[in-house]
Parts: structure tokens; C-alpha cells; sequence
């Protein structure tokens, strides 16, 4: 059906030697239900999504539509079986569980035992800094919705662990060329991933999986990896994950599911960690990174470096060089600089400009004094309340309180949240400006096809019977079964595309006539 | 514009006495001063904001495991 539908012409490829590619990011928040600790979070989290949905005053609610979904195929050529799978892994089951897909082209829903959100897809670090931050207010509007009291009962809390054991994930999904060799990637990204916590880790006090260790750590999520390659997202964490479910194209495309990431609360890092990544992929991508900067034992060293905050702790390379996790970082940066110079030269964009000029700058200040990133990023700025915490007050780090400032660093709801306080005190830096994410919550991007599905909910939300990341499933009058559009190019469905094709078509039926026509 | 010329004259005004003060320690024991009292004064804020008993909040802070 897709080649009849002449409006959906192809995209350009966005610009793969720069921070632009197509991407998302994903938030599993923690949940809390006051008066009630061991309230059901399943129960809580359908509560808060389904008073979501509620609120935007639909007749009728889009399914999600599962019939692309993967989540079992893995990217070094194999498909694991349903049945030794774990029951977590599979994802692509609709279990009844609150989920629904927005105006602005995300999706928030139930997963596991935690309210997720998920990001539209966009092509810019900055725009995924734009819609992240749209999703918590999202979420938090979610849970005003969903309380019957002036004073909501349920809080959310863009963390990763409850430091007794358990972690839930944020991951990020960047678009990748289907012909770059997974063990490239593996080997490139491995050393990457295990120095970019002193750039955007969000900082965490307890140290181990159950949080007993006393003291203050870079990453939320570092102790919770286990492995270096895997598929499973839920147990024996791998550092590169091999989930191989591209939402798009699979001859062409590949999608890199990162589940190392921690949730980020501050713009800075945020923007750094998806900007620079996309920077590393880049580099990957066109085989221009030929050093090997593989580290020995990637898994310890990964722990290692997130339990100096000092940021002296030495890595092993396998060339025999020792490095700290910031000179590891250097080595990278210095690449992509190299490779933006030759391969873009003075045609680089603003953005990626912008992210070399800021991680150069970060880098630069971490190494003579990580306080000097205390308005920038989420450990530092956390770090440094900690530690005027126990000045002040004389506390050892197995006081409970230090505890609390991390947690209620990480909290949605604006009265309590220290990141919030930090911000309105004028203590950190802002990348972006309260309108547009305000926008941001309603408003797709204009450069993907999450603009198509974002634009279908919001105008025809009767005749849309379900969505997914690659397609919008309409109900339509006259027709017996139901029709399905596939998006399965992510830039196509743009503004550019099909916005005044929505604009003229008053109603589904008209639009779906002049996309088959 | 007669704003915007007032500002760079009132931080040289905010300057002179450190010029004509007593020691450069005394210009340098204020700085501190005024960043501990930006200290306090954000902490002061934080201390009303947080839970009331944290042992207890910390305690009850329980997740399942997730992705």
C-alpha cells in the first residue's frame, strides 16, 4: 500500500555527520503513592495515564498498535524465543495495561510497573531536550489529573533506582544506517558509554545495587549493569543492548536501543548526552574512528568510575595506556572534532557547533574542577548541595537526609522538586524556554512523521483507531476494515510532506483519499 | 538607554572600596562571606521544602524493577 500513497515522498536522510539524526528518548519514572507505600504501582501508574487520556476529552482513545513490534530480534542476527524469554521482555504484548499516544507524537503508558514516556521522534539534541522536558510536565499534569484531591496523591520521580535493588531505566534510541557492522558499534561505543557519566551522569548517593555502600556516585544506573552485550533490558543489564527492532525500514535501518543512560533533570546534560552519542555514531557510521579506545574490563571500570566523583580513577586501556574516564572522553572529543572539520567543515551547523563548543568547555572544567559544572550538569549541581548539606549540618553519608536530597532532587511536582528550586534560584543553566515546551506538550516536531501521527490524533481523534511508531490506523466511513497508513520512514510524514495536505483535508476520509489517491 | 549605562557605573561604584579598602583579605573575606550567605539562604529555602522525616520518607521510597 505504502507506494501508492504518492504525498509520502521521501525525506533527505538528515545530515549523518552532525549531532542531527533521528532519535527519542524514553522515561520510566518512579512512583509513589502517599499514605500508601505499598499501594499497587501498576494500579497507580493505569491511574495517572488513564487520567491523562481522560483529560484531553476524546470520544474515542487510539490503540497502540503492536503489529511491528520486535522486541525479541537481536541486532547480531538471531531471535530469541518467546519461550525462554523473560515474561519483562515482551514488550510487543498488549496486556490491557493504560497507554496512549499524544498530540505532540509521543506515547505515555504503563510499562512494567512504572508510567513511561516516550519522546516523539526528533532529529535534534536540542529538540529532544524540548520534548523530554514536555513529557514531565506531562507527567506531572498526568498526576494532578488523576487525584481527587487538591493535593495529588501520587508523585512521580524522574530517577532510576529506589536504592533497596530496584532500577528503572531511561534509554535513548538513535536511527542508525542498517550497513554499519553491530560489532563496530560494540567496540566504539562500549569505551563511550563507559566515560560519558562525567558529562551526564545525574549523581546518586548510596553506592551497590541495594544502595548500602555509603557515599555519593556519579550515575544512577552504573551499578545495575552487569554484562557488556545483550538483549535484556530488565536483568543481567548489558552495556550495549542488542534489541534489534527498528521501527522503520529494517533493510536500511538500524536502531541503537542505549539503556545505560540515567534520567537527566538538567537541560545541559541532557543535551550533552544525546549530542554527543550522536556525535560517537556519527564518527562510527563513516568508519572514521580507527583508534581502538577499548577498555579492560568495561563493566567494573563502568562501577569504578562512577564511585569517583574525584574523576582521578584510572582506566586500563587495551592499548596499555591508563586513562581517567574525562581523558577517555578527550580522545573521542578530539575525533569529532577532526571528523566535523574534514567532513563538514565551515557548512557545520549551529547545533553541532554548539555541542563540540559545550562538551570542550565541560571537559575542560571538569578536569580542573568539576565544581566549576555545578549549574551544567546533574551530578555536580546534586553534588554540590550534598556537600553543603554535610557542611553545614556535619552529615556523614549514611545520613538519611543526604538520601532525601538525592530523591527529592529527582521529584515532579514543582513544590518539591530541589532540581526545580535550583532553577528559580537561578543555579542552573537553561537551554530552552518555558513556552516552547509548554508547546512542546501538545505540539509535534514539524521534521518527522511524528508530526503526521501528532496532527492525525489532533485532528481526526475520532477516525483514528490506533497508532504506533510506524503507522496511524484509521476507522473510516464506507470502509468495512480498518486502514492502515504505514510511517515506516521516520522523516517522512514531516510538515514539509503532508501539512497541507492535513490542512485541506477536513476530515480522515478526505485525507486518506488524497494519500491513496 | 540611561539604564543601561547605570549598570556598568554602579558595579565600578561596587569596586571602589575594595580598591580603597584595608587589605585585599578583607575584599576576599566579604566574597566568601556573600557566597556563604548564598549558601544558607538556598539551603534555608530546601530546608522547607523537604519531607519532614527522612529516614522514614527514604524508607517508604520502594519500586519494582523496571527496564
Amino acid at each position: 500500500m505504502s507506494g501508492r500513497i504518492a504525498a509520502y515522498r521521501s525525506a533527505p536522510y538528515a545530515r549523518p555527520m552532525s549531532v542531527r539524526r533521528v532519535m527519542g528518548t524514553e522515561t520510566e519514572f518512579g512512583i509513589t503513592v502517599a499514605g500508601s507505600p505499598t499501594a499497587n504501582p501498576m494500579v497507580a501508574s493505569s491511574r495517572v495515564v488513564n487520567a491523562y487520556a481522560a483529560s484531553s476529552h476524546r470520544a474515542r482513545r487510539a490503540r497502540w498498535d503492536f503489529e511491528e513490534e520486535t522486541p525479541l530480534r537481536d541486532a547480531r542476527g538471531f531471535e530469541m524465543s518467546r519461550q525462554v524469554a523473560d515474561l519483562s521482555q515482551l514488550t510487543d504484548e498488549d496486556l490491557g495495561l493504560a497507554n496512549v499516544i499524544l498530540t505532540n507524537g509521543a506515547r505515555l503508558y504503563v510499562d512494567h510497573a512504572h508510567p513511561e514516556y516516550s519522546t516523539p521522534e526528533v532529529t535534534t539534541p536540542r529538540d529532544i531536550v524540548v520534548w523530554d522536558k514536555a513529557g514531565e510536565l506531562v507527567a506531572y499534569d498526568a498526576c494532578r489529573f488523576a487525584a481527587t484531591t487538591p493535593d495529588p496523591d501520587i508523585t512521580l520521580y524522574k530517577n532510576n533506582t529506589d536504592n533497596k535493588g530496584a532500577s528503572y531505566g531511561s534509554h535513548e534510541n538513535y536511527l542508525m544506517r542498517r550497513s554499519t557492522p553491530f560489532a563496530d558499534i560494540v567496540k566504539h561505543v562500549t569505551p563511550f558509554f563507559v566515560s560519558r557519566q562525567v558529562v551526564c551522569g545525574a549523581g546518586r548517593v548510596g553506592i551497590g545495587q541495594d544502595g548500602r555502600g555509603h557515599g555519593f556516585q556519579l550515575s544512577q544506573r552504573a551499578d545495575f549493569f552487569e554484562v557488556e552485550v545483550g538483549l535484556e533490558t530488565t536483568l543481567k543489564r548489558p552495556i550495549i543492548n542488542t534489541r534489534d527492532e527498528p521501527h522503520a525500514d529494517p533493510a536500511k535501518y538500524r536502531r541503537l536501543h542505549v539503556i545505560i543512560g540515567d534520567a537527566n533533570l538538567a537541560e545541559v546534560s541532557t543535551y550533552l548526552k544525546v549530542g554527543t552519542t550522536a556525535l560517537v555514531l556519527a564518527m562510527v557510521e563513516d568508519r572514521f574512528l580507527t583508534r581502538d579506545l577499548s577498555v579492560r574490563k568495561p563493566v567494573q571500570s563502568l562501577h569504578e568510575v562512577s564511585h569517583d566523583p574525584s574523576l582521578g580513577h584510572l582506566l586500563e586501556l587495551a592499548d596499555g595506556r591508563t586513562l581517567s574516564a574525562v581523558q577517555l572522553q578527550w580522545e573521542y572529543f578530539h575525533a569529532a572534532r577532526a571528523y566535523v572539520d574534514q567532513r563538514l567543515g565551515a557548512d557545520a551547523d549551529e547545533q553541532t557547533l554548539d555541542v563540540l563548543a559545550r562538551w570542550e568547555s565541560v571537559l575542560t572544567r571538569l578536569e580542573r574542577d568539576p565544581m566549576e559544572c555545578a549549574s551544567e550538569l546533574d551530578w555536580v549541581a546534586k553534588l554540590k548541595l550534598l556537600e553543603q548539606y554535610r557542611q553545614r549540618d556535619g552529615l556523614e553519608w549514611s545520613n538519611a537526609k543526604l538520601a532525601l536530597i538525592d530523591l527529592q532532587y529527582s521529584s515532579l511536582r514543582p513544590e518539591r522538586s530541589l532540581y526545580q528550586r535550583l532553577v528559580r534560584a537561578g543555579r542552573i543553566e537553561r537551554l530552552v524556554g518555558d513556552d516552547e515546551v509548554t508547546a512542546a506538550m501538545h505540539e509535534p516536531p514539524t521534521d518527522t512523521r511524528a508530526y503526521f501521527r501528532g496532527r492525525c490524533l489532533d485532528k481526526y481523534a475520532e477516525q483514528v483507531a490506533a497508532a504506533s511508531w510506524d503507522s496511524v490506523i484509521f476507522d473510516l466511513p464506507g470502509h468495512e476494515s480498518l486502514q492502515r497508513i504505514p510511517t515506516l520512514d521516520p522523516l517522512r510524514g514531516s510538515r514539509a510532506h503532508v501539512g497541507d495536505l492535513i490542512d485541506a483535508s477536513p476530515d480522515a476520509l478526505s485525507l486518506y483519499g488524497a494519500l491513496t489517491r | 538607554m540611561a539604564q543601561e549605562q547605570k549598570q556598568p557605573r554602579r558595579s565600578t561604584e561596587d569596586e571602589e572600596p575594595v580598591d580603597a579598602g584595608p587589605a585585599p583579605e578583607g575584599a576576599a573575606t566579604e566574597r566568601k562571606e556573600r557566597l556563604d550567605d548564598d549558601i544558607d539562604s538556598i539551603l534555608d529555602e530546601i530546608d522547607d521544602v523537604l519531607e519532614t522525616n527522612a529516614e522514614d520518607f527514604v524508607k517508604s521510597f520502594i519500586q519494582k524493577g523496571g527496564q
